[in-house]
């Protein structure tokens, strides 16, 4: 077999199962508090770890592009809300940065 | 409503929800359709490569390995440890889903990436299949069709697009997580906790690539279960 294919195949299956198991192992009726409540837990400490530290070094030719772009992203989503201008205007303006750099 | 229009309401809504993903899947699925044409990838295989694996850090992961000559086995593991983050959010979503749509659980959990899970599990309302079909398909699309499009006009866009564009899923994050932050010092708290951790762990550097995010997440949601009393449950 294609050594491509087989790594695709595997690649598929490694991430696949993980993201099925649980809906067979975790049901919403009957989980104990404890786990009821470190489930629900996980979207926060997930973009948590997801955001921080990436954010700030998603820019490597330009940290500081990184560090204006995810500010305004904060700063307008605190004020106003959405997702899209958040996120159309931190492109812009790391865009514009490395433009003007 | 009746029962039809609030299914497609639902299904609008999911489209809907799915635009900045899709605003910041395109580049990025983009740059790697024109890293694996620079790799040797094949067209087809490059599709492949997004219309199974699909999942975008061990995509880029894999291209990287295979350049420098990786075996399969290696490749593959590395993939596992990477994507087994998914694991503790299927696990979180799975909480929150009834019984009964437990047939679209196959596709529902195919499509659950990091950014696809953010939108539905901080929706306040309780998420329907038709809202997180039709988020998945958004995403899943500019995901594939990126890719393919990459493949084929990638080197046409000036180098500077693509280098501002990671930006674009760090601010989607950002703004999915902000209105909670604002209602819940509990919740900021919870998602710096986690940050530093991860933080704190890649300066360590001893564990494998992907689990310094799984122990961040697992240790500071275990002490936010125990730090937070009944009454101030930070999804209420």
């Amino acid at each position: 077999m294609n050594k491509i294919i087989l790594i695709i195949a595997g690649m598929t299956l490694v991430t696949y199962i993980p993201r099925l198991l649980p809906f067979f192992i975790v049901s919403s009726s009957k989980l104990p508090r404890k786990v009821s409540r470190f489930l629900k837990l996980i979207p926060y400490t997930a973009l948590g770890a997801l955001i921080i530290p990436g954010a700030f070094t998603a820019i490597p030719q330009m940290p500081l592009a990184a560090i204006l772009g995810v500010g305004f992203a904060f700063i307008y989503s605190w004020l106003k809300g959405g997702i899209i201008i958040p996120v159309f205007g931190s492109v812009a303006m790391v865009l514009l940065l490395l433009i003007v750099k | 409503m009746d029962n039809q229009s609030y299914k497609d309401s639902q299904f609008r809504n999911g489209i809907t929800s799915g635009i900045p993903i899709m605003i910041g899947y395109l580049p990025i699925a983009m740059a790697f359709g024109m890293l694996a044409k620079t790799t040797g990838i094949s067209m087809l295989q490059s599709f492949m490569f997004s219309a199974c694996v699909y999942a975008g850090a061990s995509q880029f992961m894999a291209l990287n390995m295979i350049a420098v000559g990786a075996g399969p086995g290696e490749i593959i593991l590395a993939t596992l440890l990477v994507n087994f983050r998914h694991f503790l959010m299927s696990a979180s979503l799975a909480a929150r889903i009834k019984a009964d749509i437990k047939k679209y659980v196959p596709f529902i959990a195919f499509g659950n990436t990091d950014e696809v899970f953010s939108i539905i599990s901080l929706k306040s309302e309780e998420p329907t299949k038709e809202f997180m079909l039709a988020l998945e398909l958004m995403a899943y699309a500019s995901w594939v069709g990126g890719t393919v499009l990459g493949y084929f006009v990638g080197e046409l866009l000036p180098p500077v697009i693509g280098d501002s564009m990671p930006i674009a899923l760090y601010a989607m994050f950002i703004a999915i997580l902000t209105p909670e932050v604002k209602k819940s010092i509990k919740a900021a708290a919870l998602v710096l906790l986690s940050g530093a951790l991860n933080t704190f762990l890649g300066y360590m550097n001893a564990l494998p690539s992907g689990w310094n995010m799984i122990v961040a997440i697992l240790i500071s949601s275990t002490i936010g279960v125990y730090m937070f009393r009944k009454e101030d449950e930070v999804d209420e």
